[in-house]
Formats: structure tokens, C-alpha cells, sequence
């Protein structure tokens, strides 16, 4: 007991040291995480941890048909089975791996698109940034559904279309803010000095550009990364989503949705998945604004 | 009618003389890194009915923050801890947030540093000035709205009966700084606090508000604490002055007694900085010669047929009030802005006009430190990266040649190896400078335009920067041409002057020629608006002025 405090000491005066890694700057920073955060990263790395070893963790296939429809919680079908009499803890489990999986690739996919088009345009200027932004007001003047819809009418409603239609209808909103808060940072004075120093398009954008403007990117995807969910139910409730059987977490709730009426809180099961992830996913990301604010946004 | 009513209300019955405030043994406290630090540490003050009190002192002597305090207010993030705060026989400590309001502009008003940002672009500026007596019920708005007026003539604003209906953007920074000051003056309060209310202007500029400010307090007898960096500004202001450094008080004097027979060393080595001079040496090997250019944006021309020439190994001061070209001047030697016409010769070769046309290694050898060290250094890299970057970029050093070379670099600018690992956020205003300097000498440059490098540093850190600077000159024997408002500084660095008007070279030649008369009448202008250590400069000055108006 009485050798803790030492160590902490001992802790300090290592943090306080000189010499700066990535790795005792991550982990002092972990250390110093507030306890929503530690929650938020727990119940993301719990999640992926889920994602990635479904196969391995769930008692049955995905799209198993292991008993009859609607049998009841416990047993040999700890939360009972859907409509269809396939395991629920097995579809909750390769849920997961589907919906985060579509949900960051379309959320990171958007932000590739739609940021580096943003630097592009906020940098570049001139004839460039109006040709981009203009055909941005383009594609933002249809109804988001109503364009993915129709995409996907056209293209078929496969995984891969559906993660390049909703990433680039998204990217849209992306490269609008990209592009607004990069032509705040590009007037000052550094990214001028590095352009005297002949610096190329890529360095600017990359070292000099978007650090600066990371914080509300990072908020916005905490927030883009939720309204994924909401598009990607939107579509699979009409038909057009994630095809059947794969299991994801928006179609188990339609799904199951008539238990309701008979006081099943089963339905209720993955939508509670998804509201966990999001409220995780933007606590971690409160904490990163929290401290990237420091330098700038603190008052 | 309401005007003289308002007069007799500032010299109540107490009459002149009588304590208006009196501080005892402030203390106050700031948050920074998760800590409290103390920031102002037992001042106290004392200041009569029309008595104008000025506090001079460097950034963070706490200047601002006894200013503010003054009004019994501190800032988000700083906390008063103790002291007493006596204004006219009332603790402002001790009453509650409502009282206070009520004192707050109509007994005590605060002119900030920076009208542009204190004032809401979305108003006229009438509306603005009039809000505080409405809302304090202490005028109706017709009757406020003529008092203002009148206070817009006092301050000899253009056209006072209309300017008032402009938005800020549609003024200039010395004619806002002035309605600002109508704006405090509205409700006559008994105590104004000027923070830095003449830094942000031009020195032409600045003899018209502090002659207009000067006037207003003394016509209404109203006490005034006037805060500024600039002892030369705060003499023309004051009755007295405070001296103060870390929170605390060094020195305190009538300004005259102050100004003849400064004890304290700080004080005397505060006084000392203006005297920094330079020997003018004379350069025949000329490395850069601009000639005849024009230069516009879109269609506004800002340059007319502007020639100049860096002798190498000497400094070329370029002087101008702002809007004379002499930024845009520097824009166009470094390539950000082709010129229209004319020809730019560097190093006896012509100069490619657009920066795209230059290659690397043309790049490195002409480099450029800015005005705000703030804006030059990117917030998100650390000191080892931005300087070596261009050791990198250019001279392709890597691993322990890169490292041995930026600490020569930090070494030259008096900085040591804690500095490496620090973000700009992390270092003073002087250090991010410095920080500027070592990286535009990293890869040899041979000739260094200096935007106004030093106007946003205090006197002391900027006199270590042109020290730095000339002794980094002599060693290395860079050119610079330096482009400043401040004729002290020019007088410190220079070896050859060009002054600029109106985007056209006006006078040119050697320090001493311009600096000797007969000079041209703007450089005349220039020269004479420059304050001087002297109580008396301005009232002379004006009135040497107005004589030769007269004939």
C-alpha cells in the first residue's frame, strides 16, 4: 500500500521528463481521461471486439434457421428468436459487424471525399473551389433519400453501393465544413509562410491545414457517424437497405417490431445497441474536443 | 440643456480633489493549467475626482486586469481574492452583481483596446452609444441621441450629426476608437478606464484621438485610468503614473518627477529603450532592386511606380502609416502577388514575378518573418518541427544533422533545448518571435523581409528582437529590408529609409538624410506625430499645428 504513492511520484516526474513520445503522450492522456470517456472507449472497444470475432463468439449462424418463430428468452436461445426462428444473440452479434462495419466505412469514406475536396477548394481558391462548391450545391439541392433511392434503384442495392451512395451524399455536408473552417486557417500567416518556403498542395493540406481544423471534423463525425444509422434504417425499411438475410441492427427492429404489442422488449434490444454506440462514440469524442480545444476555444 | 445638467453632475458636492476610487491590497488570482497563479499581488491605488492615472508596464504586469478590477469585475477565468475595491464610498466587492450593473456605465465606463472587436457590426454606431443611457434610464433616446452628437463634436469627428449613422465597418480605426470613447462619455461617468485605447493605430492617427480624449476628460473633470505599453502616450495622458511589473507595483510618480528622475532600475531600463541606435553604414552591392512597379488587387492600384534598393549586408526601412503600400510592397518581392509592371533584380538576375515561376532554390534565399508571431507558427506543430521543416525541404538534413542544426538554430536566437518539444501556444510573445527569426535564418537566407516584426511585442522584448537582429546581421551578414510605422525603430535598425504614401515612394536615401531636415512634408508629418517623452509634446505639438493651419 504504502509504495503506491511512490510510484505515482515516480509516474510524474517520467510525464514531466523532457523527452515526448506518441506513446507516453497517449497514455498520459488516457490517464488523465474523464470517466464518461473511459465509459465511451470501454463500450466502442467491447463492440469491436464483438464485430471482429463474431464468428467465433456467436452460438449460431447468422442466418441459421435454428427454431421455431418468436421462441421465448432462455433456454437454449438465451434472448429467444426472431420471426423467422433464427438465434437473436447471433444476429445481435453479426449485427454489430455489419452496422459498425457500413457505418465507419461510409462515415470515413465521407470524410475522405468530402475533406480533401474541402482543402482542395479552401486552399486552390479561385476557379477551382467554385467549379467543387457549386457542384456540391448541386447534389445538396435533391432530398437525400429520394437521391439514394434512386441510386439505388439504378445501381442495385448491394453492400458496396450502399456504402459508396450514402459516403458521397454525405460527403456533401462534409465538404462544406471542411471547406468553411479551412478558409480560416488558410488566410493566416503560417500557411502562407509555408507556401513562401514552396511547400506543395499536399503538405499544406496535411501538416499545416488540417490539424488546425481537426476539432470540428472529429465533432461532426461523431455526429455524421449516428446519422449514418438513421439513413441506412431508412432504406432497409423501404426496402432498399441491407438485403436479407444478412443481419443489421436498423432491420431487426422493423423485424421484430410486432413483439411490442405482446410486452416483448426483444425489438427493443438493438435499437438500444445503436443508442449505446452513439452515446459512446460521442462521449469519446467530447473528450477529444475537450482537449484539442485548449489551444484555441477554451473561452 | 441636458448637456450642462450632466456637466454639473460630474463635479458632485465631495467637489475636485475628493478620493474617487481607492484600491487596497488587490489580489487577484487567473486560472492556467488546471491552477490558480496569482496575477496581481497586493496593488493598491488611489485617484482624486479628474485626475488621470496611467499604468504602464509590460504584457501580463496585470495592467488590464487592475483596470478592469477598478470596476469591480474580473475576467472569465480570473477571481479578485482579496483587496478592497472603494469607488466614491462603495465596496464594489461587496455589493451584489445587480448594483454593480447599475454603476457600470453610468458612473464607471472602460474603453477597450480594440473598437473594431468591441463594437457590434450589425448596429449603427448611434445606436450603440445611446444604449447605455437608455438602459440605464438615465436619458430618453431623443435626448440621448443629441448628447451624443455633441460628444461626436467635442471629439471633433467628421461630420458629427451624421457619422453616427454609420456601421463600424464604414469608419476608420481612429474615428471608432473616438466613438467609443463618446460611447463611455454618455452617461458623464466619473471614471473612465482607456485600456490601450491608441496601440492598434497609426501615429498620425493616434495624435488625433489622444488629442480628442485628452480634451473631452478635461472639459468634463473626469478621473481616467489610462493603460498603455507606451510611456511616451501615457506621459501626454497622465497626472501620474504606476509602474508596474508581475502584478506588482514598482514605481509610482507624478509623470514629471517620473519622467525627469525614475528610481527603480526596471524603470530605468523602460526609459532606456527608445535611445537604441545604430551606426548607418552605406552599401554599394546592391543584392535586390525594385523598379518601377505597379501592383494592383483586381482593379485597385496600390503601388504606383515604386523604386527601391537593398544594399547587401545593410537593413532599408520602409515607413508608412498603414494602407501606404509598404505590406503590399513585400508581397510582391516574395512573389504572392505579381506585380502589374516594372521590374524586380535580385542578386543581379531578374526576379520570376509569380511565386509558381520560382524555383527552391531561389525560395530559400529570400525568406519573411510577419507582424503576428501568433499567426506565422502553426499552433498544431512543435518548435523541433517548424524549424525543421525547412532544413529538411531545403538543405535535406536529416536525423542528427537536423537536430545538431536546429539546436545552433535556437542557440543563435538565445533559446536552449527545453524549447524543442514545446507547441507555440507554450512560448511568450517574444519567444514565438525569436522562433520566427531562427526559422527564416535556418537555411541561409540572403535577404529577410521583416513585416513589422516587432509592433505587437512590448518595448523591452522588442529592443532583445532588434538587438537579436542586428547582431544576427552582423554575423551572418543577411540583408534585411524592414518594413515598419515606428520611426524609434527605424532609427534603431536602419542604415537607409524609404517612406511611403499612398502606395508611392515619397522620400528615400540614407537615415541620415531623411532623418536630417529639410524633409518632405509627409516625412515632416511622420516624424512629428512620433510622442515624445515630454508632458507638454502634445499640447505644443497642437498647437504648432493649429498655428500653421491658421496661416
Amino acid at each position: 500500500m504504502s509504495a503506491e504513492p511512490a510510484e505515482l511520484s515516480s509516474g510524474t516526474t517520467d510525464v514531466a521528463s523532457p523527452r515526448w513520445t506518441p506513446v507516453s503522450a497517449a497514455w498520459r492522456a488516457l490517464r488523465q481521461a474523464p470517466p464518461t470517456a473511459w465509459f465511451g472507449l470501454t463500450v466502442i472497444t467491447i463492440y469491436l471486439f464483438f464485430a471482429v470475432f463474431a464468428p467465433l463468439i456467436a452460438p449460431y449462424g447468422e442466418a441459421e434457421i435454428v427454431a421455431g418463430a418468436y421462441e421465448p428468452w432462455g433456454g437454449d436461445y438465451l434472448l429467444g428468436t426472431d420471426q423467422l426462428g433464427r438465434d437473436l444473440v447471433s444476429r445481435l452479434i453479426y449485427g454489430a459487424r455489419n452496422t459498425i462495419g457500413i457505418a465507419v466505412m461510409t462515415t470515413g469514406l465521407s470524410f475522405t471525399i468530402g475533406g480533401v475536396l474541402g482543402l482542395f477548394a479552401a486552399i486552390l481558391g479561385g476557379w477551382s473551389d467554385q467549379l467543387l462548391a457549386r457542384a456540391v450545391d448541386i447534389l445538396m439541392a435533391i432530398p437525400q433519400l429520394i437521391f439514394a433511392l434512386m441510386l439505388l434503384s439504378i445501381f442495385g442495392s448491394s453492400m458496396t453501393n450502399l456504402i459508396l451512395i450514402i459516403a458521397v451524399l454525405d460527403s456533401t455536408r462534409v465538404f462544406r465544413l471542411t471547406r468553411a473552417v479551412a478558409m480560416n486557417v488558410v488566410v493566416l500567416d503560417f500557411v502562407e509562410a509555408a507556401r513562401l518556403q514552396g511547400e506543395k498542395l499536399g503538405w499544406i493540406m496535411s501538416r499545416e491545414v488540417l490539424p488546425n481544423i481537426l476539432p470540428p471534423l472529429v465533432a461532426e463525425f461523431g455526429l455524421r457517424f449516428c446519422f449514418v444509422f438513421l439513413t441506412i434504417s431508412a432504406l432497409s425499411f423501404l426496402g432498399l437497405g441491407i438485403q436479407p438475410p444478412t443481419a443489421d441492427w436498423g432491420s431487426m427492429v422493423r423485424e421484430n417490431a410486432t413483439l411490442i404489442n405482446y410486452g416483448d422488449v426483444t425489438p427493443l434490444l438493438p435499437a438500444g445497441a445503436i443508442a449505446l454506440l452513439t452515446v459512446a462514440v460521442n462521449f469519446v469524442v467530447d473528450w477529444f474536443l475537450h482537449k484539442t480545444s485548449g489551444l484555441k476555444d477554451e473561452r | 440643456m441636458s448637456v450642462s445638467e450632466h456637466i454639473d453632475r460630474a463635479a458632485p458636492s465631495p467637489g475636485p480633489g475628493a478620493r474617487l476610487l481607492e484600491i487596497k491590497a488587490l489580489c487577484i488570482e487567473g486560472r492556467s493549467d488546471d491552477r490558480w497563479h496569482q496575477i496581481v499581488k497586493g496593488v493598491g491605488l488611489t485617484l482624486r475626482r479628474g485626475e488621470v492615472l496611467g499604468l504602464i508596464g509590460e504584457s501580463g504586469a496585470g495592467k488590464s486586469t487592475i483596470g478592469l478590477a477598478a470596476m469591480g469585475y474580473a475576467r472569465p477565468g480570473c477571481r479578485i481574492t482579496g483587496g478592497s475595491i472603494l469607488f466614491d464610498g462603495i465596496d464594489l466587492l461587496k455589493i451584489d452583481e445587480a448594483k454593480r450593473r447599475e454603476i457600470w456605465g453610468t458612473r464607471i465606463a472602460y474603453v477597450a483596446q480594440s473598437a473594431a472587436a468591441s463594437f457590434n457590426p450589425a448596429h449603427k454606431l448611434i445606436d450603440q452609444c445611446v444604449e447605455a443611457s437608455v438602459g440605464h434610464h438615465f436619458a430618453g433616446e431623443d435626448e440621448a441621441k443629441r448628447t451624443t452628437v455633441d460628444l461626436f463634436r467635442r471629439l471633433r469627428l467628421p461630420d458629427a450629426e451624421h457619422i453616427g449613422y454609420r456601421y463600424p465597418h464604414q469608419v476608420s480605426g481612429g474615428q471608432l476608437q473616438r466613438a467609443m470613447t463618446a460611447m463611455a462619455m454618455a452617461c458623464r461617468p466619473d471614471l473612465i478606464i482607456f485600456d490601450e485605447p491608441t496601440t492598434a493605430l497609426d501615429v498620425t492617427t493616434q495624435i488625433e484621438v489622444l488629442a480628442a480624449i485628452k480634451d473631452v476628460v478635461r472639459q468634463f473633470h473626469t478621473a481616467a485610468i489610462y493603460i498603455s505599453h507606451d510611456l511616451a502616450v501615457v506621459a501626454q495622458m497622465a497626472d501620474r503614473v504606476m509602474v508596474l511589473r508581475y502584478g506588482e507595483l514598482v514605481e509610482e510618480a507624478p509623470t514629471r518627477e517620473m519622467l525627469t528622475n525614475p528610481q527603480q532600475p526596471y524603470t530605468k531600463s523602460l526609459w532606456a529603450v527608445r535611445s537604441l541606435r545604430k551606426e548607418e553604414e552605406s552599401g554599394q552591392d546592391k543584392i535586390l532592386r525594385v523598379d518601377a512597379v505597379d501592383a494592383a488587387y483586381g482593379v485597385l492600384k496600390v503601388l504606383h511606380g515604386v523604386s527601391i534598393q537593398v544594399p547587401r549586408g545593410r537593413t532599408v526601412a520602409v515607413v508608412g502609416e498603414s494602407g501606404s503600400g509598404k505590406s503590399t510592397l513585400a508581397r510582391v518581392i516574395t512573389g504572392l502577388l505579381p506585380p502589374a509592371a516594372g521590374s524586380i533584380v535580385f542578386d543581379g538576375k531578374p526576379l520570376p514575378r509569380g511565386l509558381k515561376e520560382r524555383d527552391k532554390k531561389l525560395l530559400q534565399r529570400i525568406q519573411m518573418i510577419y507582424q503576428m508571431p501568433d499567426t506565422a507558427l502553426n499552433p498544431r506543430r512543435r518548435v523541433r518541427d517548424i524549424l525543421g521543416r525547412p532544413l529538411e525541404h531545403h538543405l535535406g538534413l536529416t536525423g542528427a544533422a537536423r537536430h545538431g542544426r536546429i539546436l545552433e538554430l535556437l542557440d543563435m536566437i538565445e533559446l536552449d533545448e527545453r524549447f524543442l518539444e514545446r507547441f507555440p501556444s507554450e512560448l511568450s510573445g517574444g519567444q514565438k518571435q525569436r522562433i520566427c527569426i531562427a526559422r527564416a535564418l535556418a537555411i541561409n537566407p540572403e535577404l529577410i523581409i521583416c513585416d513589422e516584426v516587432t509592433s505587437a511585442l512590448d518595448q523591452l522584448v522588442a529592443e532583445e528582437i532588434l538587438k537579436l537582429l542586428l547582431r544576427l546581421q552582423k554575423e551572418l551578414g543577411v540583408s534585411y529590408l524592414y518594413i515598419t510605422h515606428d520611426l524609434a525603430t527605424v532609427k534603431a535598425i536602419a542604415d537607409e529609409i524609404v517612406v511611403m504614401h499612398q502606395g508611392r515612394v515619397v522620400q528615400s536615401g540614407s537615415k541620415s538624410q531623411v532623418l536630417t531636415p529639410p524633409h518632405h512634408a509627409y516625412t515632416e508629418l511622420l516624424l512629428s506625430s512620433v510622442p515624445e517623452m515630454d508632458p507638454d509634446w502634445l499640447d505644443s505639438l497642437l498647437a504648432r499645428r493649429g498655428l500653421a493651419a491658421a496661416t
